[in-house]
């Protein structure tokens, strides 16, 4: 079943054009790869299909959903609820423990505290990083920090989990636990990965490649 | 696992050289001594064919009807022999460009001879490294499973190869990259 399809999508920095026309489509439960040079504009189409950017034209549908028809709120509400997010350098609330940091996207959705730890404990057990709980992000190792970030990307049970080199500043050792960690939990719940990488190492933790270059996309599932 | 012996072979083994002067017969007919010399500028630097294999290579070539003989060509010199690619010739070079080799290590001899011969004959030169890309990944990703899978003897072998692929996709995107700057070298 197609989750998110994308169409046609185009976007401009200025005089740069990043997007020009790409498309994508991503079924439920799948990981996807999307691969390309620095400057293809990967990062770009993460961003416009996971309602962070938007495009200067083009569609993106999540199920029967227009994002590029919706007000912000409402996109807001569905990044929230429906989306996970990991990106290169974590972005944990450095104030916050990591037991805080995974509990927060729960908070924000209005669950108690209570019940909130709980079930961030839960993910930072199956992380196997629950002996940082009590630390703050900045007392972390990088690969530590990156497996909190998963944790909290996974902890709302997402339907799609966007990762933007997710293991790029980690060392080979740690990006792979992180990997193993990342698909083997969304195989486990049911999520798609969208995992934007230029190594292939790490692209060959997902089911299938879409190649971005030139801002234009290469999508073989996307052709059917 | 014998692994010094497994990239041995893989050093040694050859590029299909029926192929490429398949390839180089696209662009007309040419007689040996001049496929040779074409051979060897564009991907002999290491090892020059030896006329021997010319021949042999034409004389399987035509045996299997890929090419056909093209008259002699006049001159000062011996008479020579000239070969033209007949349709069975170019069905058989667009099946070897459009089919990823087995991905291994030092791939990059026939590998480059697909880029240049596609680039030579106005195909497509990215088809060729995305659908090379494609095999190189799906291998990885059964590396990856093992790794999954097994002990770390299991891992540290599966690792060994992954690194030796990732190097050939490192190249592969490098020449993607390139592609327009060695379609310009090639047709000069």
């Amino acid at each position: 079943m197609t989750l998110l399809r994308a169409e046609g999508l185009s976007k401009s920095f200025g005089k740069t054009q990043a997007l020009d026309g790409a498309g994508i489509s991503i079924r439920a439960g799948e990981v996807v790869a999307v691969m390309g040079p620095s400057g293809s504009g990967k990062s770009t189409l993460l961003h416009c299909i996971a309602g962070i950017l938007p495009p200067d034209s083009g569609t993106v549908h999540y199920r029967d959903q227009d994002l590029t028809a919706m007000n912000d709120s409402t996109r807001s509400e569905l990044r929230r609820t429906e989306f996970g997010f990991v990106f290169q350098f974590g972005q944990l609330v450095p104030e916050l423990t990591c037991l805080e940091n995974v509990a927060l996207p729960l908070r924000l959705s209005g669950m108690k505290r209570k019940d909130a730890e709980r079930a961030a404990t839960d993910w930072l057990a199956r992380l196997e990083v629950e002996d940082v709980a009590g630390q703050r992000p900045g007392e972390t190792s990088g690969g530590q920090g990156q497996r909190v970030a998963v944790a909290r990307a996974l902890v709302t049970a997402p339907k799609v989990i966007f990762a933007d080199e997710p293991t790029g500043a980690l060392d080979s050792l740690n990006g792979e636990r992180v990997m193993h960690l990342l698909t083997t939990a969304a195989r486990e719940t049911g999520a798609a990965v969208v995992l934007v990488t230029h190594e292939a190492r790490v692209a060959a933790y997902s089911d299938r490649e879409v190649v971005v270059r030139d801002g234009r996309s290469r999508d073989v599932e996307f052709a059917r | 696992m014998n692994t010094p012996g497994v990239y041995m072979m893989c050093i040694v083994a050859p590029m299909s050289i029926g192929h490429a002067l398949l390839g180089l017969l696209e662009g007309g007919p040419r007689h040996g001594y001049d496929l040779k010399r074409a051979y060897d500028e564009r991907f002999g630097q290491d090892r020059p064919l030896h006329y021997g294999q010319v021949y042999s290579t034409l004389s399987r070539l035509l045996k299997n009807g890929f090419v056909t003989d093209a008259g002699v060509e006049a001159g000062d010199g011996p008479e020579r022999k000239r070969y033209a690619i007949t349709d069975a010739g170019v069905t058989d070079v667009e099946r070897w460009l459009s089919t990823p080799e087995k991905p291994e290590p030092y791939l990059q001899n026939t590998l480059y001879a697909k880029v240049v011969l596609a680039l030579l004959s106005g195909r497509s030169a990215a088809d060729v490294l995305d659908t090379q890309r494609s095999a190189h990944l799906d291998t990885m990703r059964e590396l990856t499973r093992r790794k999954s899978d097994g002990d770390l003897a299991d891992q540290l072998i599966c690792d060994f190869a992954l690194f030796h692929l990732e190097a050939d996709l490192r190249w592969l995107e490098l020449t993607a990259a390139r592609i327009d700057q060695l379609a310009v070298e090639v047709n000069r």
